[in-house]
């Protein structure tokens, strides 16, 4: 027994064998600045995913709910554009506040990214050794367990979504007619009118609402938003959130494939 | 009494924590309905010893579901099928003849596996270490109810007290995060009126303890699910909060919000 002690492991991702006990002259102040010294630990990295979370929810929101205007017809839709080209204009020059929003998203969508991919490192580290025979969940659920996957779908669908119709570079393949900047109604119509890019686009977004409905729920969670006056809805407000952002996405490439919505 | 006849288990064994492992199958003739799972695997070793085999190593100690001792990764479960209880409290009877039975130890890089199916969970020392003390009156004995604490409050202090340290939270962890221990631990204190002094030190330090050793919180909520004490999510929630602002008011050197 005793040789079984001294052959015992520290912890393989232990950068030290003892903890700074508090309040003691072991207890060092770290000298970095207040968000370097957040992010550097794994709960300020969640912050990070529930912030920047919360910022592209408001950005999917305001995406759905603007596209909603292409059942209004070709002049709604463009002249939307036109509009978010043209935010707080004249007071801030034409586009400049939409780059920034830009931006601000594409900032958000780094952090994110950055944060998952740390938290997995170190999550794999936890674990080096994993169990040799099957688990069995009680609770986590195919949303909790595949937000990397449903995220990188996602991720993925998004470069092509900007190819298709911010660039218009992948916009005319397969079909006549050309991309022009401006025409939002028109390129949406001509790239739905292919079917496998409809489907595509309803594959990444039902994956979006798996994405949403679990992150939705965990910001509360992450940012320690707990009170027992709204517990209970919080399921409730990622569910409905997931929904209404999905239910409205899908239906734009069914209504232009059922002919709903056409040049 | 009625008896389980013919089980099959699979145990993992392993000689010591550099060495491989694998999983050994035995099979147990006839066992009580009333048994424990450890009396249960009492009786195998019993057979192995007698046969001049290796017992099977396995941590126990109270065997009355309190003392966090047991562990066992039981068909894939931390502690079995049974929720809200411990491994030595789990009886024969939710088995049924002829059952497979597959026995591991709790998982994690820090919790080494000593030998078979016990592991070392000092890491788990090191976070309540960190923790440090809570400043109190010394001298003669506070008056009882000195200090008044609401009935609501001391039932989620009580609720997150209950914690028996036995690592299921971290066994069933996808991720192999503490944070549901570390949450319960620091509740426990953080939302008394006794724990108020050292509050925000006591969450930073403790979170940074549990960091250094542990994997992140992806909120599945099979800690909680797996907890033989049925600690909330709710902890997790508070330890986040004061973390952050630990982090963010200057508490911690100047009692100043």
């Amino acid at each position: 027994m005793a040789q079984t002690q001294e052959t015992l492991r520290k912890p393989v991702n232990s950068r030290q064998s003892r903890a700074p006990v508090t309040g003691t002259a072991l207890a060092v102040r770290k000298q970095r600045s207040f968000l370097a010294d957040l992010y550097s630990t794994a709960v300020g990295k969640k912050y990070a995913m529930a912030i920047s979370g919360i910022a592209m929810m408001g950005f999917v929101l305001f995406h759905m709910l603007g596209n909603l205007k292409m059942y209004l017809g070709a002049a709604e839709l463009d002249q939307y554009a036109e509009f978010l080209k043209k935010l707080l204009y004249p007071l801030a020059p034409k586009g400049a506040v939409l780059w920034i929003l830009r931006g601000g998203l594409l900032a958000m969508l780094a952090l994110h990214l950055h944060a998952a991919w740390s938290l997995t490192v170190l999550n794999h580290q936890a674990r080096p050794v994993k169990y040799q025979s099957a688990r069995d969940y009680e609770v986590a659920n195919f949303a909790s367990r595949t937000m990397r996957y449903s995220g990188m779908i996602v991720a993925s669908f998004l470069i092509w979504h900007l190819l298709d119709l911010t660039f218009g570079v992948v916009n005319s393949v397969g079909t006549e007619g050309e991309f022009v900047t401006g025409e939002v109604y028109a390129n949406v119509v001509r790239s739905l009118d292919r079917w496998p890019v409809a489907a595509f686009y309803i594959l990444a977004n039902l994956l979006l609402g798996i994405h949403l409905r679990h992150g939705a729920w965990s910001i509360f969670q992450s940012l320690g938003w707990n009170n027992p006056r709204f517990n209970s809805w919080r399921w409730a407000f990622a569910t409905a959130f997931a929904l209404v952002v999905v239910v409205g996405n899908i239906s734009f490439p069914i209504a232009v494939l059922a002919g709903i919505v056409k040049v | 009494m009625n008896h389980l006849t013919n089980l099959k288990l699979k145990v993992w064994r392993q000689d010591g924590p550099d060495t491989a492992g694998k999983f050994e199958t035995h099979i147990v003739e006839s066992v009580s309905d009333e048994a424990s799972f450890l009396e249960m695997l009492d009786q195998l070793n019993e057979r192995l010893i007698s046969e001049n085999k290796d017992a099977i190593v396995f941590d126990h100690d109270c065997r009355e579901g309190i003392c966090g001792t047991c562990s066992l990764m039981i068909n894939g479960r931390a502690h079995g099928p049974q929720r809200a209880t411990t491994t030595c409290q789990l009886h024969m009877r939710t088995f049924s003849s002829g059952d497979e039975i597959v026995i591991e130890p709790w998982r994690a890089a820090a919790f080494p596996i000593i030998k078979d199916l016990m592991v070392d969970r000092a890491s788990f020392d090191r976070i309540i270490e960190s923790g440090g003390f809570i400043t109190s009156p010394t001298g003669g004995a506070p008056d009882a109810n000195l200090t008044p604490v609401p009935k609501p409050v001391a039932d989620a202090a009580m609720d997150s007290a209950g914690c028996i340290g036995c690592g299921a939270c971290v066994a069933a962890c996808p991720n192999g995060a503490a944070n549901l221990f570390t949450g319960a631990k620091i509740s426990h204190l953080n939302v008394l009126p006794q724990g108020q002094a050292e509050r925000y030190k006591r969450v930073e330090a403790m979170v940074n303890a549990m960091d250094d050793q542990f994997g992140s919180c992806t909120n599945h909520g099979e800690c909680s699910a797996a907890c033989p004490k049925e600690i909330s999510l709710d902890v997790i929630a508070l330890m986040n909060s004061d973390f952050r602002k630990a982090k963010t008011k200057n508490r911690k050197q100047l009692s100043r919000g």
